[in-house]
């Protein structure tokens, strides 16, 4: 009843035949997030086809202005990675402050967006940087790419290959870990795009998973500075409650996270 | 002390098994022909089973049995029992609804057993049990205390009305009353103390062995205390006479009480692999951990404490509801009574005391002894109550502690204890020089100006260890006596074995139990080899709980030493031509005392084996037992004081120095005292901030994995600054008061001391979450 089979595959292509040859497979990345859902009988896929070994999923690459992260690079590649950190070192920060280190040595960046937990991470970075994620089939906007909690705009047997970010002028993230998980209580993600576009991300405070947060964007694009969102009022109406924080508290994380991402951010 | 004996810093013995992964557990123990158990567990808080369907399980692969909650009854299992009885203050006696290990009727929280299949793999059982239908009829349910005991609530157990188990009352009612009469000022504080689950790092297992021929059990089992185990399962729960039941506790990873107890899961594999006829394992995961193992605390009282005009206490007032959760586990009745009511003065001098304690029945998993059990109650009821007092009288709260302070040792306080002896001042000057406290308002002011809000916290704490006085327990309604017993070997060579009914489940005793040794005979502790945790070699044992292993299992071995050593010297002096009188032992030789005349430990024990010149008269060999009484508990007490910063923004509390002074007797090894304390002061801080084990409304658990119940981590805490202000327990030849639980019992006080300081409001219940915090701060 709970037999799964196990295959490894060697390239992207291989790994999407696989997923078409079998009846209800899922891919395997660095499993942080699959193999517990599996232990606990709340998946049982028939075969799991494991994405650690395609080379072509692996590394970072800085090329102009853009950063791209491939789907299978871990956390901590991520989080040491020279070019994130000259690049966007907000997702270094990011990525340091992401789990433990078992985490970080094992998931990746591929499988927490397919994932998109309401408290990741990576989704604010992903839609306050304006980033695009590709795939084996298409590119997706950010914007389009996350659909409220743990859905996606990927369909079946699409594999990500890779996220690409437009450099910012500056960014910031700053996270209230949740005392247990250590997923974001909430974390907001700012970013100040070259174009002086403002964007503003939210996670692990919607009920409706990650989120932009306009009334902030618009107040630090009339004053880039921590003091600038003083004034701004979040509502509760929509946020997330439970026992480790009421929807007031974590309006009020919402307000006084960005503003130490933007501190952050200089 | 020598470089191995009593005070030296020795390097855990036992850590090379462990850290190199060579540690025998439970689970690691295969058995030929062994089957594996899966339980199937309610879902529900409350509710009547009206049947189990197995026909479907029964045929799937590699199922062995299903076995039901009413075979095990018509089996004649007894149900589980609480082996301390408890009256009420109308003189009745507790009541106690029946507890079966699998409920043939009705189940009563989340988690209950109501069958079990018995299976080739743990995953075919698990399989199975998936398939095994079971149809429960829900009824309604309370999981809060408070709730329970209002009229109309949903009723657990017939025999307990109003889910009241008991209505218990200590000290002189009168005499409080008409101390709160004359009182210049009266502190009145509501308190709760949060529910926690006690997660050892090792689940909770239970391997079982029927051997048909012999009609003889044998048991494989994490347990804390496994004589009392088998004692247990023999005599109340007719699972074999005692000489047909082993039971072994082999290396066993933690249990904070929550391995004292013996639970349902151990019953099901004795008697299911005497169904079975094959050997029964079954290891418990964390979920089934978070459900079943018995949580600890869970209060709500209301107290209230007298002042005279010179804010000298005068009396105090305590009003206590105990949630047992839905039956009364193994020692669940003593906690919230006689290990909690009896440590109500603390500190301090107060003339009259009085508290009642209400014991409730709730649809949740029960709750017994967890690290501290019941003096953590008390210690953090008294010192936020020392703190609110401070605050309410405008004195500093160490000043206000101190003018308080029992100076005169033995001191007799209103509810029950004896104190022997102690120096509170010495603890409180130790831990405030630590920490710089006459400092502490420029830090305060410094952080202010970084917009850090900065608290001081001081906990004064005692507790009682070296559980316990046999008679003085009994006389209160124990069904057991709480000595220790221990055998010391000495082999034919020479080289030297101890067996104690203490267990170590983490505490260290493979090293600190030799050290004694060490100490007295001057041989290293490589000669030396402890042996516990089997009933089939140590002769009995009351086991390791309430910081007794030192005060009262090593003071056992040290009796037995004793009179091995007598033995050894009559020996040698007769050997030596010497009068026994003259016999000194030094550097593992006998020497005559004055001259260079000596014989080494390993030709004093060949000699009383080959026994070919013996003095008249005297038996060969060389061993002796020894079972040891103690006289009156032990009083560990001590200060801790805390300061941090709360971060305004999100209520988030950054340690900045924690400090422990604290006065346990003697030392043993105080680098194992260090890392007792230092988990101690994890666990009352992971208490104080994190942990909480929480129901809704309907009696679900939500915290039942790690994801949701938070465990403190290593970032969580600060670095300790530990030192020891020492008075020797008179009570033992040793010195020694314990250890075990006084981080656990001290610490939780002083960070919400420090944290209510810090914010500048006095209310706030543990845990105190970000969230809380920031709540309070902005509560209008
Ligand atoms: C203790 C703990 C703490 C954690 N804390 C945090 C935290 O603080 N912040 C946070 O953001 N996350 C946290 N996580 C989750 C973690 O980040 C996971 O790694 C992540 O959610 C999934 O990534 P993975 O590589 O492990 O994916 P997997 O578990 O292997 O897969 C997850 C899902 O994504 C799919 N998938 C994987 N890769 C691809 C791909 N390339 N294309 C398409 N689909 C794919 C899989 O099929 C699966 O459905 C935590 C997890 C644990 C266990």
């Amino acid at each position: 009843m709970y037999q799964t089979k196990y295959h490894r595959a060697s390239s992207v292509d291989e790994a999407v035949s696989l997923f078409g040859k079998s009846s209800e497979a899922k891919f395997l990345a660095g499993g942080q997030t699959l193999l517990p859902v599996m232990k606990q009988r709340l998946a049982s896929p028939s075969d799991v086809i494991d994405l650690g070994k395609i080379k072509e999923l692996q590394g970072v690459e800085l090329s102009g202005d853009t950063l791209t992260i491939k789907a299978g690079t871990i956390y901590y590649d991520i989080m040491t990675n020279a070019d994130v950190k000259k690049a966007i070192p907000a997702i270094a920060h990011l990525t340091s402050v992401l789990g433990d280190p078992a985490v970080r040595y094992r998931g990746t960046i591929g499988g927490s967006i397919a994932n998109n937990d309401p408290a990741a991470d990576f989704p604010a970075a992903l839609l306050a940087l304006g980033a695009t994620v590709k795939t084996n089939k298409r590119s997706i906007a950010a914007e389009d790419f996350f659909q409220g909690l743990f859905s996606t705009a990927l369909e079946d047997g699409e594999i990500i290959t890779a996220v690409s970010f437009p450099v910012p002028a500056k960014a910031g993230y700053e996270k209230m870990r949740h005392p247990a998980s250590r997923f974001a209580l909430t974390g907001v993600f700012v970013a100040q795009t070259k174009s002086g576009e403002v964007r503003v991300a939210a996670t692990g405070a919607s009920q409706s998973g990650v989120m932009r947060v306009p009334a902030i964007e618009a107040a630090l694009k009339a004053n880039w500075s921590p003091s600038a969102i003083d004034s701004v009022t979040i509502s509760a109406n929509g946020l997330l409650a439970d026992i480790h924080g009421t929807a007031e508290y974590r309006a009020n994380l919402i307000k006084v996270m960005a503003q130490r991402a933007v501190a952050a951010a200089g | 002390m020598g470089v191995e004996g009593i005070g030296a810093r020795v390097v855990r013995k036992e850590d090379k098994r462990f850290i190199t992964g060579k540690g025998r557990y439970v689970d690691d123990i295969k058995m030929v022909g062994m089957t594996h158990a899966h339980f199937i567990r309610s879902p529900h808080a409350h509710a009547k089973v009206k049947g189990i369907d197995s026909s479907a399980a029964l045929k799937m692969p590699g199922v062995v049995a299903v076995l039901t909650g009413r075979e095990i009854v018509d089996d004649k299992v007894g149900n589980l029992i609480c082996g301390w009885a408890i009256t009420s203050k109308d003189g009745s006696p507790m009541k106690m609804g029946a507890w079966p290990a699998m409920a043939p009727e009705t189940v009563r929280f989340v988690g209950q057993a109501v069958a079990v299949v018995i299976a080739e793999s743990k995953n075919l059982a698990r399989d199975a049990a998936e398939a095994v239908v079971v149809n429960y009829e829900e009824l309604p349910a309370v999981a809060d205390v408070q709730a329970a005991i209002k009229s109309g609530a949903p009723q657990l157990h017939p025999e307990a009305p109003g889910n009241q188990v008991y209505d218990w009352v200590i000290g002189d009612e009168g005499a409080t009353d008409a101390a709160f009469a004359k009182a210049a000022n009266v502190v009145k504080l509501d308190v709760t103390n949060n529910r926690l689950a006690p997660n050892a790092m090792e689940p909770r297992a239970a391997l079982a062995d029927y051997d048909a021929a012999e009609e003889h059990f044998t048991l494989y089992t994490t347990s804390q205390n496994p004589h009392v185990a088998r004692l247990v399962l023999s005599a109340f729960y007719n699972i074999a006479p005692e000489h047909k039941l082993r039971v072994i506790a082999p290396d066993v990873g933690g249990g904070f009480g929550s391995k004292i107890f013996i639970y349902p899961e151990e019953m099901v594999a004795l008697w299911a692999s005497k169904k079975v006829g094959r050997p029964v394992k079954w290891t418990g995961d964390r979920t089934e951990a978070f459900l079943t193992d018995a949580h600890g605390r869970d209060h709500v009282t209301h107290a209230e404490m007298a002042f005279d005009a010179n804010n000298k206490i005068t009396g105090l007032k305590v009003k206590t509801y105990a949630n047992f959760g839905a039956y009364m586990s193994l020692f669940s009745s003593s906690v919230p009574t006689y290990l909690y009511a009896t440590l109500l003065s603390g500190q301090y001098n107060i003339p009259a005391i009085h508290a009642e304690v209400i014991g409730v029945y709730t649809n949740t998993t029960p709750v017994d002894a967890y690290r501290g059990a019941g003096r953590p109650e008390a210690s953090y009821l008294i010192e936020r109550l020392m703190e609110t007092a401070a605050r309410q009288l405008k004195v500093d709260p160490a000043q206000l502690r101190r003018s308080n302070f029992i100076t005169q040792f033995p001191h007799q306080t209103p509810v029950i204890m004896a104190y022997d002896t102690g120096d509170f001042n010495a603890s409180l000057d130790a831990a405030m020089k630590a920490i710089d406290y006459a400092g502490f308002p420029a830090r305060k002011a410094q952080a202010k100006a970084q917009g850090k809000l900065r608290g001081i916290g001081v906990s004064c704490y005692i507790e009682a260890c070296g559980i316990a006085p046999s008679k003085a327990v009994g006389s209160l309604g124990a069904g057991v006596g709480l000595w220790e017993s221990a055998e010391v070997r000495v082999n034919p060579v020479g080289t030297i074995e101890i067996l104690t009914g203490s267990h170590s489940h983490g505490q260290g005793h493979e090293t600190t139990f030799c050290q004694l040794v060490a100490e007295r005979l001057g041989v290293p502790i490589s000669q030396v080899s402890i042996v516990h945790g089997d009933t089939d070699k140590v002769q009995f044992g009351m086991g390791t709980y309430g910081s007794r292993s030192a005060a009262v299992g090593l003071t056992a071995i040290l009796k037995a030493m004793e009179k091995m050593e007598s033995k050894a010297k009559k020996i040698a002096a007769h050997a030596l031509e010497a009068s026994e009188a003259d016999i000194v032992i030094e550097n593992g030789e006998f020497k005559v005392t004055g001259t260079d005349k000596a014989i080494a430990l390993p030709m004093v024990a060949l000699a009383a084996y080959t026994a070919h010149n013996l003095p008249d008269g005297m038996e060969p060999g060389l061993k002796e037992s020894a079972f040891y009484d103690p006289t009156n508990f032990t009083f560990p007490a001590g200060t801790y004081i805390c300061e941090l910063e709360v971060d305004p923004g999100t209520g988030k509390t950054s340690f900045v120095n924690f400090v422990a002074a604290d006065d346990f007797g003697r030392l043993i090894n105080p680098m194992i005292v260090e890392g007792q304390v230092h988990g101690g002061l994890v666990q009352g801080i992971g208490q104080a901030l994190l942990e909480h084990a929480i129901y809704d409304a309907n009696g679900q658990p939500v915290t039942a994995s790690f994801m949701d119940y938070a465990m403190p981590r290593a970032d969580d805490v600060p670095s300790f600054n530990l030192s020891h202000t020492t008075t020797l327990c008179p009570g033992n030849p040793l010195g020694i008061k314990g250890c075990g639980e006084a981080g656990a019992i001290g610490a939780s006080a002083a960070v919400i001391n420090a944290i209510t300081d810090a914010i500048g409001k006095n209310n706030l219940e543990m845990p105190a979450t970000p969230d809380r915090v920031w709540r309070t701060i902005h509560a209008a």
